[in-house]
């Protein structure tokens, strides 16, 4: 280990650096929200549901959406439907998949569902967003943060549910 | 003009506790683990690549005030204060592997990309880290 010279006196001083360390109980809560809030970005095709989620938070279910919107300012609903909108429109400029397909793929289980979504989180069709061409290639993590849609549009939800309506 | 990154930074919310994973679970070595007055100047680098250290900084008075350093371990432990730490490796199913035989919490299984195989995980407090074996494979 190399040791570095320190002007003036080098006595150790414990006390202030310790004061923060012990982890406290918002930050665990935050850092539980986060663990479900990654499964959903990894496992957005799954029919993920509250329970699924709780136990990924090591929470319980009453406790999960309420405690998830505090943390991150949306339900546990609303942030899956934007992952999936955000992979779906990856795929619908990244591949020549049929709409259907990529619908299903990203976990809607309805076309209809997924079309009426979509727009109203994007502003506009699954199909005209096609149209605006390929997207350039950036590591997915990032593309994943970058690319999904905003949370300031209204879209329904049925706070009960995290999965699609 | 400028030579090489030698120190990132990153924040933790227990240094003794980043010790734990970065160095117990994660392989790093400590390089410098030294108090300047009231701060605890930490930090450690890969074995592999010693010139490189990550300063495993603590969000404390009086670098920054008690009311800023709660919003800072606020935002980190939500995943938002963008610490990011991107690693290559030889293998990514055997690091995977070896991660979890450590008691590292791996929720993602390795996923193939047209960059390499790679997976993500975070550290005890928020902190993202990706793992990737790149294709081709980094000139050493």
């Amino acid at each position: 280990m190399e040791r570095w010279p320190v002007p003036g006196s080098s006595v150790p001083v414990s006390g202030p650096c310790d004061d923060g360390a012990v982890s406290r109980a918002s930050e665990d809560s935050n850092r539980r929200m986060l663990r479900a809030r990654d499964a959903m970005d990894r496992a957005y095709a799954e029919p993920l549901d509250v329970s699924a989620l709780a136990r990924i938070a090591h929470v319980s279910e009453s406790h999960f959406i309420r405690t998830f919107k505090t943390t991150f300012g949306e339900t546990p609903n609303r942030y899956l439907q934007r992952r999936r909108v955000e992979r779906a429109m990856f795929l619908l400029r990244t591949s020549d998949q049929r709409v259907t397909d990529i619908c299903m793929a990203v976990g809607f289980s309805s076309l209809g569902t997924f079309s009426r979504v979509f727009a109203e989180v994007v502003g506009e069709p699954p199909s005209a967003y096609r149209r605006q061409g390929p997207l350039p290639a950036v590591p997915s993590c990032f593309g994943m943060r970058w690319l999904r849609p905003g949370s300031n549009t209204a879209v329904s939800e049925k706070s009960g549910d995290p999965a699609e309506p | 003009m400028l030579n090489a990154i030698t120190i990132s930074s990153l924040y933790v919310l227990d240094q003794d506790a980043a010790l734990d994973f970065y160095v117990g679970k994660l392989g790093f070595e400590v390089k410098v683990d030294q108090q300047f007055g009231p701060m605890r100047f930490l930090t450690v680098a890969l074995p592999s690549d010693p010139a490189r250290s990550v300063l495993l900084e603590l969000p404390a008075p009086p670098s920054v005030s008690a009311e800023i350093a709660d919003q800072v371990r606020d935002v980190v432990s939500k995943g938002a204060a963008g610490g990011n730490l991107f690693f290559v490796c030889d293998d990514a199913h055997k690091t995977h592997a070896e991660l979890k035989e450590r008691g590292v919490d791996v929720p993602e299984e390795p996923v193939v990309q047209p960059y390499g195989i790679d997976f993500g995980f975070r550290d005890p407090f928020g902190n993202s880290i990706r793992v990737a074996q790149m294709i081709p494979p980094p000139s050493a």
